[in-house]
C-alpha cells in the first residue's frame, strides 16, 4: 500500500482572544486518537515549535486590524491547501469591529500615551475580505464539536455538518421555552446561526447571536418585533452590535436603527 | 354498565398510580419556565393545579386561576410529538475494525407511555400523524413502537384560547375518538370532579381500578354545556370553503410577498406544528474514521437545505417557503393524507416570533382572491384581468 504523508494542520492567530485554539486545546482527547493520521504544524497556543509549510489545513483565527497582518495574512493563503476561519473575530471582524462604527484615530489618542507608536487600520475585518476562504466556521467562541466535525469532514472529504439555519431549530428540539413568546425577552435566535445548541434560551436569556447571521436573516423583521417588545431604536443597535456586529446583515440592521437614533435627537432640538 | 362515570378530584391521584402499577411512564402537563410543558409526571402536585395561558400571536402568559384546576389551561409549546416522533433519534450505528465493517442496528426499546392532558386537537394531531408514519406502504417502526405502547387519557377542553379554532377544523373541543380514557373537569363551588368516558377496553379496565361512580344526567348535561361554551369562545376561525382550490388558485397571490416581509423562516411554527412530521438525517463520523452513526432530526421546510437538490435549493425564498408551508398544511395534504393537515391547536400563531397568524393569511387571500380580482375586472373595465405572474 502506498504510504500517505500526513496532513499539516496549522492554526493562525491575528487580531482575537484566543478563546477558539483554546476550543482546539479542549479537543486533546479526541486529536490524541488521530495523532497519527494528522501533524500538527503550528499551534501557538499549545506549542511554539513550527514544522515548516506548506500546510493542508489551515485554521484561521482572528481578524486583520494592522497594516502588518494585512500582509501576513497573504502569506498565510498562500501556504495553506485549505484555508478554514474559526470563530466571529475571523468571519465577521470580531467584537474588535466595534471600532469600525467609530473614528479609530479619536480612540488612540484617548487611550494611548504615545499614540505615535499605534500602527493599526481603520476597521476590523474578515479574513474573507482579504484572502479566498474555503470555510468559514462561527461562533464566539466556536463550538469544540463543530471544530471537529470540520477536522473530520476535511480528513474523510465530506460537507461539515454544521447547518447554517437558525438557533429556533435547536432551541425548539431541546424543548426549551421560547424566551421571546412566553417573557417577551428580545432573542436573536430567529436570525441567528445555529451551532450553539440554543443554550443562552435554556438559561432564560435571549440569544446574542454569537454565530452570526443564519441563511436569509430577516433583521428588519425581527427588529420590528422588538420595538413592539419595548426596546427603542437604541436598544436594538446595542443588540446587533457585538461579536458579529461588523457581519453585513446585523451592521446594515443596526445602522439603519442608528439614523433613526440620529434623527430623533434631531428632531428633539 | 354506565357510559360515564365521576372521579372525584381528591382520588385523581389514583389514575396516575394505576397507570404506574401497569408499568407506564406518565407524562403530562407541568409548569416549566413560563409555560406549561409536558413532562414526567411523579404525582398530581406536578400539574399545573390552579394555572391558566393567555395567548395571542406571538404571545404566551401563565396566569393564576381563581381556582384549584388540574387542567384550566389550552396547549402549550410542547405536543406528543415530541414523545412519539422524537427530535433526535439514532438510527444505527456503524464500526470499523480493520476492513471490517459492522453495521448496528438500533434498539428501540418500545416505552410504555401514558399521556395524561391530551386535548381533542392533539387526538387530531396524533391520528393524522398515524396516517404519515403508518399509513402508507412503509411504516416507521419506531413511531408504531411508541405509539402502540400509549395510553391517552383525553381532558377535553374547559376554555378556549385566543388563538385557538379547532372548532373551524372539526377538531375540537370535544375528545371524540382516539382515547383510552376522556375527562371532563368540573368545578362548581367546593366540589371539583371529572365526568369519565372509557374509549377502549384498557381505558375501562383502568377506571374500574379507581374509585368511581355512576354520573347522573345532570353531571352529562354540566359537561356537555362546558364543551358547548368552549366551542363558543375559538379566538380564532377558519373559512374552509374550497380551501384546497383557494390556496392552488392563488399561489401567485401578492399576499405571500406580504408574509415573506414578515417572516424570519425561523421554523418555530413546524416544531410546534403537532402535524408537522419532517425530519432530516445527519451522519456523524468519529476523527478517526472508525465509528460512524446516523441520526434523524426534526426539519422543517423553512430551512434552505430542506429543499436543496443538486445545484441549489428549490425553494430559495421565505416567500417560497412559507406558501409550501401552509398550503401543504390546509390544501395539498388533503390531496396527499386525505385529510387537512391542520387541527387548529393555534400553536404556530402563538409561538411565532413576529406572531403570523395563518387564519389571518388565509382570510386575506379569501377576501382578495386572485380569481374574483380578475373576474371582478374583467366586468369593471370589459378587459381580462392581467395575468398576476
Ligand atoms: S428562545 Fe430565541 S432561539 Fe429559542 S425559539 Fe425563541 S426566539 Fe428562537
Ligand atoms: S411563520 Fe413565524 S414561526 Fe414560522 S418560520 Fe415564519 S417567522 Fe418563524
Amino acid at each position: 500500500m502506498k504510504r500517505i504523508r500526513k496532513p499539516k494542520l496549522a492554526v493562525w492567530k491575528f487580531a482575537s482572544c484566543d478563546g477558539c485554539q483554546l476550543s482546539l486545546l479542549d479537543c486533546e482527547d479526541e486529536l490524541l486518537a488521530v495523532a497519527g493520521k494528522i501533524e500538527i504544524a503550528n499551534f501557538p497556543e499549545a506549542s511554539s515549535k513550527i514544522v515548516k509549510g506548506p500546510y493542508d489545513l489551515s485554521l484561521v483565527e482572528g481578524s486583520i486590524t494592522t497594516p502588518h497582518d494585512e500582509i501576513r495574512i497573504h502569506e498565510v493563503r498562500r501556504a495553506s491547501k485549505f484555508l478554514v476561519t474559526i470563530g466571529a473575530c475571523a468571519t465577521a471582524g470580531g467584537i474588535q469591529a466595534l471600532r469600525n462604527f467609530k473614528d479609530v484615530k479619536e480612540f488612540i489618542s484617548i487611550v494611548y500615551a504615545h499614540p505615535e507608536y499605534i500602527s493599526t487600520l481603520n476597521k476590523s475585518t474578515p479574513i474573507a475580505d482579504h484572502v479566498k476562504v474555503d470555510f468559514e466556521l462561527r461562533g464566539c467562541p466556536i463550538n469544540k464539536d463543530q471544530l471537529l466535525e470540520v477536522i473530520r469532514a476535511y480528513l474523510h472529504g465530506s460537507k461539515p455538518n454544521t447547518p447554517a439555519y437558525s438557533v429556533c431549530m435547536e432551541c425548539k428540539r431541546c424543548g426549551t421555552v421560547c424566551v421571546m413568546v412566553a417573557h417577551g425577552t428580545p432573542c436573536l435566535g430567529p436570525i441567528t446561526h445555529d451551532g450553539c445548541g440554543a443554550i443562552c434560551p435554556s438559561y432564560n436569556r435571549g440569544c446574542y447571536g454569537c454565530f452570526g447571521p443564519k441563511e436569509t436573516p430577516n433583521t428588519d423583521s425581527l427588529a420590528a418585533r422588538f420595538s413592539e417588545l419595548g426596546a427603542t431604536n437604541q436598544d436594538i443597535v446595542q443588540v446587533l452590535r457585538n461579536f458579529n456586529a461588523w457581519a453585513e446583515p446585523f451592521r446594515r440592521e443596526s445602522e439603519a436603527h442608528e439614523k433613526k437614533v440620529r434623527k430623533n435627537k434631531d428632531n428633539s432640538r | 354498565m354506565p357510559e360515564h362515570s365521576i372521579l372525584q378530584r381528591a382520588h385523581f391521584e389514583q389514575l396516575l398510580g394505576a397507570l404506574k402499577t401497569r408499568g407506564y411512564r406518565v407524562i403530562g402537563p407541568t409548569v416549566r419556565d413560563g409555560a406549561i410543558v409536558y413532562d414526567d409526571l411523579n404525582s398530581t402536585d406536578d400539574l399545573p393545579v390552579g394555572w391558566t395561558d393567555e395567548q395571542e400571536g406571538g404571545t404566551y402568559r401563565l396566569k393564576r386561576r381563581g381556582d384549584a384546576a388540574l387542567f384550566g389551561y389550552v396547549v402549550g409549546p410542547h405536543s406528543w410529538k415530541r414523545f412519539l416522533h422524537p427530535p433526535a433519534v439514532r438510527l444505527w450505528q456503524a464500526n470499523r475494525t480493520g476492513k471490517n465493517i459492522q453495521i448496528e442496528e438500533e434498539k428501540h426499546a418500545a416505552p410504555k407511555m401514558a399521556f395524561l392532558g391530551v386535548r381533542a386537537c392533539e387526538l387530531h394531531a396524533i391520528s393524522i400523524q398515524d396516517k404519515v408514519f403508518l399509513g402508507g406502504s412503509f411504516v416507521d417502526p419506531l413511531y408504531k413502537a411508541r405509539r402502540e405502547g400509549a395510553f391517552l387519557v383525553a381532558v377535553n377542553c374547559g376554555q378556549a384560547g385566543n388563538t385557538c379554532f379547532c372548532a373551524s377544523m372539526n377538531a375540537g373541543p370535544k375528545a371524540d375518538f382516539g382515547f383510552d380514557l376522556a375527562l371532563t373537569e368540573i368545578i362548581e363551588g367546593s366540589e371539583h370532579y371529572f365526568l369519565a368516558e372509557a374509549g377502549t377496553p384498557l381505558g375501562e379496565e383502568i377506571l374500574q381500578e379507581l374509585e368511581h361512580r355512576p354520573a347522573e344526567n345532570i353531571e352529562v348535561e354540566k359537561a356537555g354545556s362546558i364543551h358547548e361554551k368552549t366551542a363558543q369562545q375559538m379566538g380564532r376561525t377558519v373559512d374552509t370553503t374550497g380551501i384546497k382550490d383557494l390556496l392552488y388558485a392563488n399561489m401567485e397571490h401578492p399576499r405571500w410577498d406580504d408574509v415573506a416581509s414578515r417572516c424570519l423562516a425561523c421554523s418555530n411554527c413546524t416544531m410546534v406544528c403537532p402535524t408537522c412530521f419532517c425530519t432530516t438525517v445527519e451522519d456523524v463520523t468519529d476523527l478517526k474514521g472508525d465509528h460512524a452513526e446516523r441520526w434523524q432530526k426534526w426539519d422543517s421546510c423553512f430551512t434552505a437545505d430542506f429543499s436543496y437538490i443538486h445545484g441549489g435549493s428549490v425553494r430559495s425564498s421565505t416567500k417560497s417557503r412559507y406558501r409550501q408551508w401552509m398550503t401543504h398544511k390546509l390544501a395539498s395534504w388533503i390531496d396527499q393524507f386525505g385529510s387537512s393537515g391542520c387541527v387548529g391547536c393555534g400553536r404556530c400563531i402563538t409561538w411565532c416570533p413576529v406572531a403570523i397568524d395563518l387564519t389571518e393569511e388565509v382570510r386575506v387571500i379569501r377576501a382578495t382572491d386572485i380569481r374574483t380580482k380578475s373576474m371582478a375586472k374583467e366586468t369593471d373595465d370589459g378587459n381580462t384581468g392581467t395575468n398576476p405572474r
